[in-house]
């Protein structure tokens, strides 16, 4: 180092001095490229939405276990597709960056999975074998039942499978699964008839000749 | 450029309104209908819910990477209001011991755009309660006075319900109500069972036309997103848009009221000064008089930051009441699994945004521990799924048996579980009690003596403690709510709330209806307002917003905002025509 040039680094941490030349201290904004803001988002969640994309939680071995469980959890059937097929694993991924709170349980969650079934049948959870996951995944999917040295597991599997449920029925796949057949411009015109019949209802007078 | 520069436009308005929520736009309308010339100042940006910009009506869950989560608004992605409990750079605090949660909605229109379109009068009862129960205080004014300005906003905005002839609920000039989905006609058929009234609700969206500027209704649930129709009332799309088009608004939006500016020797305001929250600039609007409609909050705390030498305690305070008597409405809840409803039919049952029935306060206080009433919202039926859907089957799963009959223990996965979520879908109901606190003068809103926010404004220190009266008001309503949920076959969910944790009792601020922060009355030694809502101090500084309201009824208050704000205006108009101001 030149002597001026050490004699400037002393000027700044040595003597204590908190700031710098202004232009030092305040850096030039980064040349960012002016983001597109989506329809009926603000600024800044547009903004912070935009960072949380371009980051990565999960490891690609976590987002393994993710997705095995999640289909575990919601299975393809007759009616519609599985978890996974729905997009689940990438919506839990942009919830742990959403809501970090969930990042620890979600994360030791998966590690506590992979200790228990390295001393079970000694590999991780993804490498056993579906007879030995599903072994595994009976110990943990029912709190009430779970023993002392298995309800950390549950209470993970507890967070999956809450995951799981929102992310698949909030999917155009779910959504179609479940029936749900408004957010569409209509007219209500009461329950109908055969529904009425079927619970033993019916709408008071006024309610079908309003205004008499 | 020097930030503290002072820009100060050439005109003088005839009024300057701060605010341009229910209050607010009620007033920009009727006096620039009037031919006022009035400048609108909102803290928050331009809203309108028919521009593509803004519209978040008729999306879907996917369209949300957090399929809808509350992450960054409080009642989730798609809900109209921005702001929240917390904003970025605008703190508030509250002192030792005590809990509030200050909503607020920094946009045109404020929390009209998300609010609820409950649309309750006040009935007879509500302006006395101090005279009947002995706690409490009476309004100056009664039902006879606002009731005109009810009936004049029920035809320019536009209401639902029902003539009931109900005790202290007063019938309004109704649209047709909707017919109640089939939950709501099962807990009607329940709660009557016991006793307990429930009556088509009382919301403000268009079930028919009312004039051409605002569509009519399409039923799909979600006024809280803003209506791309018009067809609910939000301030914004149903009295700023059309008093601007009378030519007499001029709409500042961004604009940070910091002060109301007062002329030393007369003791008259002359004007605002407010923070451009873009450029940080400070700037000062001249005008005749002055209405606040900024929240009971923020009017207050405008009010208290107003100090001068003539006014050393802050505006319109000698009685020093201003910031006192906060109250907003106790809020308890409890929801349901009605196994009748399982596997049921498909169909479209979003009906308008919120309940189709309700139930208004049916009993006596006389005859209860507790000296102010409540009415229950209910909700539940097929919605459209969000983040938090299926959340808790694992406490619910185990009590209902599966298609062939068998059981098995919550929670679970595979096949079986996924089908649970279909059985279930449809099956819950919930009920929240909105009810009545004793305005205290003990829970108060005071300027912090330390903080300021990002404008360098001081902030609001909240004191707020719930009183014995709350404690056991919500008490009751968790009794009723399991009352009514066996009375319609339900499972009631979770542990009963009990006195460990207040009978559920939401913190203060958490309803959103704090109201009484300047309150208005007949003596000037008591209360900051007189009873047309005008500073006892200053005779041109009017308030319009609830900070003016010393209760609350057991009603949501918006809808006597509107009325009262309507006839305040006139009054103001009839004033200045008298040229008393």
């Amino acid at each position: 180092m030149k002597r001026r040039d050490s004699l400037k680094a002393l000027s700044l941490t040595g003597f204590g001095l908190a700031v710098g030349p202004t232009e030092a201290a305040v850096p030039a904004p980064p040349d960012v490229k002016p983001l597109k803001i989506p329809g009926g988002r603000q600024k800044f969640e547009a903004e912070r939405d935009a960072k949380l994309m371009a980051e990565k939680f999960f490891t690609p071995h976590e987002l393994q276990t993710v997705t095995v469980l999640s289909d575990i959890i919601i299975p393809a059937d007759e009616r519609s597709g599985s978890a996974s097929q729905a997009g689940v694993p990438a919506f839990i991924e942009f919830m742990m960056k959403d809501q970090p709170r969930n990042q620890t349980p979600m994360r030791g969650g998966i590690r506590w999975l992979d200790n228990t079934c390295t001393k079970r049948y000694g590999k991780q959870f993804v490498q056993c074998t579906k007879a030995q996951q599903i072994d595994m995944v009976e110990q943990i999917a029912y709190p009430a039942l779970a023993k002392p040295d298995m309800t950390q597991g549950a209470s993970f599997f507890t967070l999956m499978r809450n995951l799981t449920a929102s992310g698949f029925f909030t999917s155009q796949i779910g959504i179609k699964d479940l029936g749900y057949v408004g957010n569409t411009p209509n007219q209500w015109n009461g329950v109908p008839d055969d529904v009425l019949k079927q619970y033993g209802l019916a709408y008071e007078e006024r309610e079908l000749n309003p205004g008499k | 450029m020097d930030p503290f520069q002072i820009q100060k436009p050439p005109t003088q308005f005839d009024v300057a309104i701060v605010g341009s929520g229910a209050g607010g736009g009620m007033a920009a309308y009727t006096l620039a209908k009037a031919g006022a010339k009035v400048v609108l100042l909102e803290a928050g940006g331009y809203y309108d819910p028919a521009d593509p910009k803004y519209i978040t009506q008729l999306k879907w869950p996917w369209e949300s990477p957090r399929r809808g989560a509350g992450t960054t608004r409080a009642f989730g992605d798609f809900d109209a209001a921005w702001g929240g409990w917390d904003i970025e750079g605008e703190p508030y605090t509250t002192a030792k011991g005590t809990e509030f949660h200050w909503f607020r909605s920094r946009m045109l229109g404020g929390r009209t755009n998300h609010w609820g379109r409950i649309s309750l009068r006040f009935g007879p009862d509500d302006f006395r309660r101090k005279s009947m129960t002995g706690v409490g205080q009476d309004w100056p004014i009664g039902y006879d006075d606002l009731k005109p300005f009810y009936d004049r906003v029920d035809r320019l905005i536009g209401v639902f319900g029902s003539v009931e002839n109900f005790p202290n609920e007063p019938d309004g000039i109704f649209l047709p109500a909707p017919k109640p989905r089939l939950h709501e006609l099962m807990i009607r058929k329940g709660a009557r069972s016991i006793g307990i009234p429930v009556i088509p609700s009382r919301l403000s969206m268009l079930t028919k036309p009312i004039n051409d500027e605002r569509g009519s209704c399409f039923y799909c649930a979600q006024c809280g997103r803003g209506c791309q129709a018009y067809a609910d009332f939000s301030s914004s799309s149903v009295l700023v848009k059309p008093a601007m088009k009378t030519g007499n608004v001029t709409l500042i939006n961004g604009a940070m009221v910091r002060e109301v500016i007062t002329d030393p020797a007369t003791g008259l305001c002359t004007g605002v000064s407010y923070v451009d929250t873009q450029t940080l600039q400070e700037v000062t609007i001249k005008a005749k008089s002055v209405v606040l409609a900024a929240s009971a909050g923020e009017t207050a705390r405008l009010l208290l930051n107003s100090k001068s030498s003539r006014f050393p305690t802050g505006l319109a305070n000698s009685s020093g009441v201003v910031g006192k008597y906060i109250n907003d409405s106790t809020g308890a809840s409890r929801s349901a699994f009605v196994p009748a409803l399982m596997d049921r039919k498909r169909y479209n049952e979003d009906g308008v945004g919120g309940m189709h029935v309700f139930t208004p306060w049916w009993l006596d206080n006389k005859k209860l521990d507790f000296p102010r009433g409540y009415h229950i919202e209910y909700w539940g039926g097929m919605g459209m799924p969000a983040y938090g859907f299926g959340w808790g089957v694992e406490a619910l799963n185990g009590m209902i048996a599966a298609r062939d009959g068998s059981k098995k223990p919550g929670g679970g996965y595979g096949a079986g579980l996924k089908d649970d979520y279909r059985r279930f879908y449809g099956a819950y109901v919930g009920m929240a009690g909105r009810g009545e606190p004793v305005p205290l003068e003990s829970n108060y809103c005071e300027i912090d003596p330390n903080v300021v926010d990002k404008y360098g404004i001081p902030v609001l220190r909240f004191n707020y403690k719930w009183s014995d009266y709350e404690v056991k008001q919500a008490k009751h309503m968790q009794d009723t709510f399991e009352e009514i949920i066996h009375s319609m076959g339900g499972i009631a969910l979770g542990e009963k709330p009990g006195a460990d944790n207040s009978y559920g009792l939401e913190a203060p601020g958490k309803i959103i209806h704090e109201v009484g922060t300047s309150r208005m009355g007949n003596d000037p030694k008591t209360s900051a307002l007189n009873k047309f809502q005008q500073a006892h101090d200053v005779k041109n500084l009017f308030v319009v917003d609830a900070a003016a309201f010393p209760s609350q009824g057991d009603k949501n208050v918006t809808w006597t905002i509107l009325a009262s704000s309507m006839r305040t205006s006139e009054y103001l108009i009839d004033q200045v025509k008298k040229k008393n101001i």
